[in-house]
């Protein structure tokens, strides 16, 4: 493994292999009784969360505790950062308390690798903006393992707000690099002007895609992009990209329905969708501290074997 | 280049023996009263020779190119207003280390230079600095708000005459006051110089939306935010026969505008910046801000339609957009940065690397991109060497001596500038100004300010 975990766009398939195989063994922690490892005993995890993720910030909380690091959660609300004290500032305030691992989610694509210039430990990117959620795409891929067996050759279908959303970046890359094939549907307004280059297909069309897919993730679409003209109302979105029951009917029979959450249930998926036995939706929470437990471990290189 | 013993003296003469015009044939010049005195054949001046003012310094300027100073249409001074980023006497002496001898003060001040008292003031503040000639440049509307135009008349009859307007870093965006800009400043034969960027098209905007911008998860800066200001605001110049100067030139839709609108015969002129002949886009992946810039670093093919534009003259002149930003500006997340670049001090190394070195720009042809046409447009006097390559004797003796042999590596740190944000630390760059001269006054010998 690398220092960092920034991107998957610059992840090997084979680190990548790496944290899904070693999230198998933290899973299997999660189910033993005594839920601790002391790999990480006497090691610094930082929180470092400049916007607002209860779930992000206690998924990595967990992990880091799991292994027996010491975790600070340092909140930007309420803190010296919101008097002005820049993110150099606090960089250098955390390397001098000997942060062994700076887990940041920032409103600024790009401001985990800043923070990765300036610090001696490893900086996990949480979510940058609109850039990469690597961890989120990590246990996505760690979901569909577990649930179909296999990630290769599957073909998985991402829907909604592609442009403003690190979940789909961070997974089209992974699940590139891993041999899925990947299509995305959103409105023409909601794609980037270079998806072109993405190692992705493109359709307008969902009802015409679903038939043909594996696994159908869902995006969170934020209500105010509305007043940004990307579509025009909300019902409008809900029709044409909505996983409604209708849809979710034409998926076949194995097909998964996953969201990276927080849902905006009624708009782009239906409470029922949502809560049927496709959807991995809280799976994809468990998941995710196995996941975060294995790239803690690997990055701060921790001691002794998981058995 | 020996100067042993050199004062700085006004009115004092100086031989440049065997200095090559344009890069012609080597000839003496002797620089005395402020102005080019005469010239003789290549090294036939000695200290003995006939005809040489008392106390004259003979240079060995072997090897070194004669160019007329540079003119800079483009230039952020922050003073007043960031004196921690750049004052005035900073920021021309970093002018004339880079080889000008006049540079054109930005208006986005604090106080904005929307007056005749803030002009006069930035303009009295050059003149005592005394490194090069600085010349004002007037705000186009009040507080650059783009509400109501600012006295521009005022401004042009000021101590400053500032024949340049300016609402850089802002669009004037409202087409009618454009063109109410555009009509009134004919009156003392002024020009206005627009930031194309419609404001909608870019609200947020972080990088050139492509490719790169779609991976890194930046807001896109499309080139027709550019394009459509451009198309517009010719057609209006067009419409009012107006002189209309496009600042910072960008993307290859804007070359082919410009030269859409050149052949009309309308009075559109433009300039581009060295980073925009150099730099692409790819450098965002580092999310350093030091590669941000407005309008942003373009793509490859940008760069070439960028050149070849300068080359065939649709780009009038090069302009540096030297901007100037303390370090707490730019060692954050990209998104609070502030967009801008250093550039007077290594402007002629990129254009020669970029033009010369690629056999796109002869000499004559950096000397008018870089002296003669921004002096034009600016509507200041001509310089003292002609695109032809000849030495006007009585002409003010306003010149640039490079040498064209060396490689540098650019050291943020040995730049004049208080700012360091300098997009080629570390990078080589060819050429190196050995000495400038304002009317007969050397501002600069030996690499060093005098």
């Amino acid at each position: 493994m690398r220092r960092h975990l920034l991107t998957t766009e610059e992840l090997s398939r084979d680190d990548a292999l790496l944290v899904l195989d070693t999230a198998e063994r933290m899973a299997r922690v999660a189910e033993a009784s005594v839920r601790k490892l002391p790999t990480l005993r006497g090691r610094t995890v930082v929180n470092l969360f400049f916007e607002d993720s209860t779930r992000t910030r206690t998924s990595f909380e967990v992990a880091a505790k799991r292994l027996s690091a010491d975790v600070i959660n340092f909140s930007a609300r309420g803190s010296s950062v919101s008097k002005g004290e820049s993110l150099k500032d606090t960089a250098q305030t955390l390397e001098a308390m000997g942060a062994d691992a700076v887990v940041c989610r920032h409103s600024a694509s790009g401001a985990p690798h800043r923070l990765a210039s300036w610090v001696r430990g490893s900086v996990v990117n949480a979510g940058d903006g609109t850039h990469e959620h690597p961890t989120q795409a990590l246990l996505d891929a760690f979901t569909m393992r577990r649930r179909l067996g296999r990630i290769e050759g599957l073909r998985v279908t991402i829907v909604g707000d592609v442009l403003h959303s690190r979940v789909a970046r961070s997974n089209i890359w992974l699940l590139a690099t891993l041999g899925a094939s990947v299509t995305v549907v959103a409105p023409p307004t909601l794609l980037p002007l270079g998806v072109s280059a993405w190692p992705v297909e493109v359709s307008y069309d969902l009802d015409a895609v679903l038939p043909k897919s594996d696994v159908v993730m869902m995006l969170r679409v934020q209500r105010e992009r509305m007043s940004a003209a990307y579509f025009p109302t909300e019902r409008e979105y809900s029709r044409r990209y909505g996983l409604d029951v209708d849809r979710a009917a034409i998926l076949p029979e194995h097909a998964l329905v996953m969201h990276p959450g927080p849902m905006v249930r009624g708009m782009e998926i239906a409470s029922q969708v949502a809560d049927s036995a496709r959807s991995t939706v809280v799976e994809q929470v468990a998941n995710g501290v196995s996941v975060r437990m294995a790239v803690l471990y690997l990055l701060l290189g921790g001691s002794g074997e998981v058995s | 280049m020996s100067t042993a013993g050199a004062g700085a003296r006004a009115g004092k003469a100086w031989v440049l023996r065997r200095v090559r015009p344009l890069g012609g044939d080597p000839v003496d010049v002797l620089l005395a009263d402020g102005v080019i005195a005469s010239w003789r054949p290549g090294g036939s001046t000695g200290p003995d020779s006939e005809g040489l003012p008392p106390g004259t310094t003979i240079l060995d300027t072997d090897g070194l190119i004669l160019l007329p100073g540079l003119v800079d249409l483009h230039t952020h001074l922050r003073e007043p207003g960031r004196e921690d980023a750049e004052t005035v006497g900073s920021g021309t002496r970093a002018a004339a280390l880079g080889g000008f001898t006049t540079v054109f003060a930005m208006a986005n001040t604090n106080p904005v230079a929307d007056t005749a008292g803030v002009v006069e003031q930035v303009y009295r503040l050059g003149v005592d600095a005394g490194h090069c000639d600085v010349r004002p440049v007037g705000a186009v509307t009040v507080g650059l708000a783009g509400q109501r135009l600012a006295e521009l008349g005022a401004m042009a009859g000021s101590a400053a005459g500032v024949r340049v307007f300016s609402d850089d870093g802002h669009c004037v965006s409202d087409a009618l006051l454009m063109r109410r800009a555009l009509e009134y400043v004919k009156a003392f034969d002024g020009v206005v110089a627009q930031h194309a960027e419609e404001p909608r098209l870019t609200e947020n905007a972080q990088m050139n939306e492509g490719v790169v911008a779609a991976r890194l998860g930046l807001s896109g800066w499309p080139a027709v935010a550019e394009e459509a200001i451009i198309a517009r605001d010719a057609l209006l110049a067009g419409h009012v026969d107006s002189r209309l100067h496009i600042c910072h030139v960008s993307t290859a839709g804007s070359v082919e505008i410009i030269r859409w609108a050149k052949a009309k015969g309308w009075r559109v002129t433009a300039e581009v910046t060295p980073h925009h002949l150099l730099l692409t886009e790819d450098l965002v992946s580092s999310y350093d801000p030091v590669y941000k810039v407005n309008p942003p670093l373009r793509t490859a093919d940008d760069v070439a339609a960028l050149r070849a534009g300068l080359a065939d003259g649709t780009i009038d002149c090069v302009a540096t957009d030297h901007a100037p930003h303390a370090a707490e500006d730019k060692e954050t997340e990209w998104a609070a940065a502030r967009p801008g670049m250093l550039g007077l001090q290594t402007a002629l190394s990129v254009v020669m690397e970029t033009m010369v070195v690629g056999g796109r720009l002869d000499w004559a042809g950096v000397a008018d991109r870089m002296a003669l046409a921004p002096a034009r447009i600016g509507g200041l006097p001509s310089p003292a060497v002609d695109a032809g390559g000849s030495v006007a004797v009585g002409a003010p003796a306003t010149v640039t001596l490079l040498d064209p042999s060396p490689w540098q590596v650019v050291d943020p740190g040995a730049l004049a500038s208080r700012s360091r944000n300098t997009p080629y630390a570390g990078r080589s760059l060819p050429g190196a100004v050995r000495a400038t001269f304002l009317r007969g006054r050397p501002t600069v010998l030996d690499g060093m300010i005098v």
